[in-house]
C-alpha cells in the first residue's frame, strides 16, 4: 500500500468518525458561550440517537424510504432540545449546580431511553436495525478531481459536509451577529449585559436548547451513519469526547470542529495503522491507546491556556454584585 | 428558598433517573420466590451487559432456558427466569439474589462473569452454578466442584465458515475482525484462518482486533480498511462492534461492490438485510448446551467440577442450517463443508485454537 492509498482510507474514516462529535461540540459551544456548563451532552446525544432509531423506523413504515433518516434527524434535534429544557430549568431558573444537573441529564437519558425501548419492543433491550441509513457515497463531479477527489469526496456521507459547513455558520453567528454578541455577553459578564437590557435568562435558555438540538443531531447522525440500531451502549462516551473537543477548540466553533476532526484522525490512524506495512510491527496496544495519548499531549502541550467564558458555570442572580 | 427548591429538583431528577435505569435491569418483573416444593426444579440465569436480546449468546442462552422450561411445564418468569446486568457491578448482586431465592441451578452467561461466579461459588458451597464460555477454577487452578463450566469448540465452527470463505473469495483476500484479544476470540481466529488456508492456500488473511466489543465506529473503520485493501469477505467475532462491519458492507454493496460478512454466534442473516450481505454464519448453540446441562441437573446429575466442551459432534457449534439463508453458498461448497465437518468429527482434522496450533497446522498443510 502506498501513501496515497493509505490516506484514501484514513481521511474519509476520520471525517466519518468526527461528524457526530462536530455537531455535539457545536452544541456545547452554544451552551457554554451563554454561561451554562453542559456535561449533559452525552445524555442529549443518547436521546438523539434513541429518537432517530424510533423515528426512522416509523417513517420507513409510512413509506418515506430514503428520506426517513433525514427527517428522523430533524425530529431528534427537536426532541433533544425539549429534553435539554430540564437542564435549562434546573440550572438557569432554579440556579442549580450545573455539573450536577448535567450528570442528572445523563442518567435520566440513559434510563429513560432503555426503559422506553423495552416498553415499545416487548422487553427487548435494543431497537431493530433501520433499513435506510445515510450511506457513504461519492460526491458527484468533485470525486473525479485528482488527489483531492479520492481523499475528501469519496466514501463520505453528506452529513459530514453539513457538519463542517454548519461549523462555519455557527462561527459567523457567534462572532458576527447581534445575537452572537448577546450570547457571548451573557456568558462573559451577565450583569453588564443585563444593564444593557439583554434578557439573560432568555439568552441562556436559547443557548442550552441549541446545545440540546445540536447534541441530538450528533447522536442521530451517529445512529443513521454508523450503528444503525439503538441500545444502552450505542452512545458510550462520545458526548464527553465532544465536550473535550469543545475545550480543546477553546470554545470556538471552528476550533471545536478542528479538534473533533483531530480526534477522528487519531482514531482512524490507530485503526488503519495495523494494516500499514510501516506501522504493522508496533504492538497493537500502542496503536489502540494512541488516540488518547495524542489527545493528552495535544491538550497539555500544544494548545496553551484554554480560557472558558468567564461566567460559565455561575448562575446569574439579578441585582447581586 | 431557591436553594431548597433546586436541591429538591436535582434530587428528584437523580432519583427518577436511577429508578428508570433500575427498571431496565429487572424487567422480568417477578421477584419469583420458589414455591416451597423441593421436587420442583427451578433454573435461572444472569446475563452479562449485552442483555437478554443481544442477538448473541445471552439471547441464545435464554432461548434455551425458555425451551427447556416449556418442555417441563415450568413457569417462565418464575421457575425459569433471568436477571439482566446493566454493568459489571451487577453480576455479583444478581447471582446472589438468584442463589438466595433457592434456584436449583444458576447460570452466569459470558466469560466476563468468571470472577463473580467464583466468588458466589465460594460463598455458597451448596449452590449449583454454571458458567458459559469460561472455566471457573479455585485457587489451586482446579475446576470448582459446584460450578459446571460450559465451553465451546468455536474453532471447529469457525473452520467451517473459513472453508466457505476460502472457496467464495474472488480477490483471495479475507478479513477477520475480533473484539478483544483473548484466548476465547483467538479460537475463532485460528480456526477460521485454518479453514481458509485448507481450501485456498494462497489466500491472504488480514486480522485485526478492535479492542472493544461495543464500538461500532471502530468496527466500521476496520472494515473500511480491509475492504479498501481488497478483501471481499470479513468474518467478525466482535459483538456490537460487528454492527459497524455490517454497516460498512451494506454501504459498499449498495455502491456496487461485491462484499460479504460472515456472522457469528447466531444466524445473522437478518442483520445483513436489505442489501443481503451475510454470506453465512458460524452459530454457537448456547441454547443446546444450556438445555443439556439443565436436563442433566434436573435428573440429579449436575456436572459440577467438569469442563464441558460442546463441539461439532454435540451440535454445540456449527454453520447456519437455515436453507433460505444459504442461497449464497453453492451446493459445491456445502458438500465441501459437509466433508470437512465429518473430518473434524472423526478426528482426521484438528482445528487449531491458538496461534501456536495454527502455525503447526499450517506447516502440516505443506
Amino acid at each position: 500500500m502506498d501513501i496515497m492509498h493509505i490516506l484514501e482510507i484514513v481521511i474519509p474514516t476520520a471525517i466519518l468518525t468526527a461528524t457526530p462529535l462536530i455537531f455535539t461540540a457545536l452544541g456545547g459551544v452554544f451552551s457554554e458561550r451563554s454561561g451554562v456548563v453542559n456535561i449533559g451532552l452525552e445524555g442529549l446525544m443518547i436521546i438523539g440517537a434513541f429518537i432517530a432509531a424510533i423515528m426512522t423506523t416509523i417513517f420507513e413504515g409510512w413509506g418515506l424510504g430514503g428520506a426517513s433518516p433525514w427527517l428522523a434527524i430533524l425530529v431528534a434535534a427537536i426532541a433533544s432540545a425539549v429534553f435539554s429544557l430540564l437542564h435549562a430549568l434546573a440550572s438557569i431558573t432554579f440556579r442549580a449546580e450545573q455539573v450536577v444537573s448535567g450528570v442528572a441529564i445523563n442518567f435520566l437519558a440513559l434510563g429513560l431511553s432503555v426503559f422506553l425501548v423495552k416498553l415499545m419492543f416487548n422487553g427487548k433491550g435494543q431497537t431493530p436495525y433501520i433499513k435506510h441509513r445515510i450511506d457513504k457515497t461519492n460526491i458527484p463531479f468533485l470525486h473525479d478531481i485528482p488527489v483531492i477527489g479520492p481523499l475528501f469526496f469519496s466514501h463520505v456521507t453528506y452529513t459530514s459536509y453539513i457538519a463542517i459547513i454548519i461549523a462555519f455558520i455557527v462561527w459567523y453567528i457567534i462572532y458576527k451577529t447581534p445575537f452572537g454578541l448577546r450570547l457571548r455577553s451573557v456568558g462573559e459578564h451577565p450583569a453588564a449585559a443585563d444593564t444593557l437590557g439583554i434578557n439573560v435568562s432568555r439568552m441562556r435558555y436559547i443557548g442550552v436548547m441549541l446545545s440540546g438540538a445540536f447534541a441530538g443531531i450528533g447522536g442521530a447522525v451517529y445512529l443513521v451513519t454508523i450503528s444503525s440500531n439503538f441500545s444502552g451502549t450505542t452512545i458510550s462516551g462520545q458526548g464527553y469526547l465532544a465536550l473535550a473537543a469543545m475545550i480543546f477548540g477553546k470554545w470556538n466553533p471552528i476550533g471545536a470542529m478542528g479538534a473533533a476532526l483531530f480526534f477522528g484522525l487519531a482514531q482512524s490512524l490507530s485503526i488503519t495503522g495495523e494494516q500499514v506495512p510501516l506501522l504493522k510491527d508496533i504492538p497493537d496496544v500502542y496503536l489502540l491507546i494512541a488516540p488518547y495519548v495524542l489527545t493528552i499531549l495535544a491538550l497539555t502541550g500544544f494548545v496553551g491556556r484554554a480560557d472558558a467564558p468567564k461566567a460559565s458555570g455561575i448562575p446569574y442572580i439579578k441585582g447581586k454584585r | 428558598m431557591f436553594k431548597k427548591k433546586y436541591a429538591a429538583l436535582v434530587a428528584v431528577m437523580l432519583v427518577v433517573g436511577m429508578l428508570l435505569s433500575a427498571c431496565g435491569s429487572k424487567d422480568s418483573g417477578n421477584s419469583g420466590n420458589k414455591d416451597g416444593k423441593d421436587d420442583n426444579f427451578t433454573v435461572a440465569m444472569v446475563t452479562d451487559t449485552g442483555g437478554v436480546d443481544d442477538k448473541s449468546f445471552n439471547q441464545s442462552a435464554w432461548e434455551g432456558l425458555k425451551a427447556f422450561g416449556k418442555k417441563n411445564d415450568m413457569k417462565v418468569g418464575k421457575d425459569v427466569k433471568y436477571l439482566q446486568s446493566t454493568s459489571q457491578a451487577d453480576y455479583a448482586p444478581n447471582l446472589n439474589q438468584l442463589i438466595h431465592q433457592n434456584y436449583d441451578l444458576v447460570y452466569g452467561i459470558g466469560y466476563l462473569m468468571e470472577s463473580d461466579v467464583k466468588k458466589a461459588a465460594e460463598q455458597n458451597p451448596d449452590a449449583q452454578l454454571a458458567i458459559v464460555d469460561s472455566v471457573v477454577t479455585d485457587d489451586n487452578k482446579k475446576p470448582m466442584k459446584n460450578v459446571a463450566s460450559i465451553t465451546f469448540k468455536e474453532q471447529q465452527g469457525s473452520f467451517l465458515v473459513g472453508v466457505v470463505a476460502g472457496m467464495t473469495t474472488k480477490s483471495k483476500k479475507i478479513g477477520f475482525i475480533g473484539g478483544i484479544k483473548s484466548e476465547l476470540i483467538k479460537k475463532f481466529e485460528s480456526g477460521f484462518k485454518a479453514g481458509v488456508k485448507t481450501v485456498n492456500p494462497d489466500a491472504k488473511i488480514f486480522v485485526q482486533y478492535a479492542g472493544d466489543f461495543n464500538a461500532p465506529d471502530k468496527g466500521q473503520a476496520i472494515a473500511a480498511t480491509m475492504y479498501g485493501k481488497g478483501a471481499d469477505i470479513i468474518y467478525h467475532s466482535a459483538g456490537a462492534t460487528g454492527n459497524g462491519v455490517f454497516t460498512e458492507a451494506k454501504t459498499r454493496k449498495k455502491n456496487g461492490e461485491n462484499v460479504w460478512v460472515i456472522g457469528v454466534d447466531r444466524d445473522q442473516y437478518e442483520q445483513g438485510l436489505p442489501e443481503d450481505v451475510t454470506l453465512t454464519s458460524m452459530v454457537k448453540r448456547v441454547d443446546n448446551a444450556v438445555t443439556e446441562v439443565s436436563k442433566e441437573t434436573q435428573q440429579g446429575k449436575f456436572p459440577g467440577g467438569k469442563v464441558l466442551e460442546f463441539g461439532l459432534k454435540d451440535n454445540g457449534v456449527g454453520i447456519t442450517t437455515n436453507k433460505d439463508h444459504m442461497e449464497h453458498v453453492s451446493a459445491d461448497e456445502l458438500k465441501k463443508v459437509e466433508e470437512y465437518k465429518n473430518k473434524i468429527i472423526n478426528g482426521e482434522i484438528k482445528a487449531p485454537k491458538t496461534d501456536k496450533e495454527y502455525d503447526a497446522y499450517l506447516s502440516s498443510l505443506k
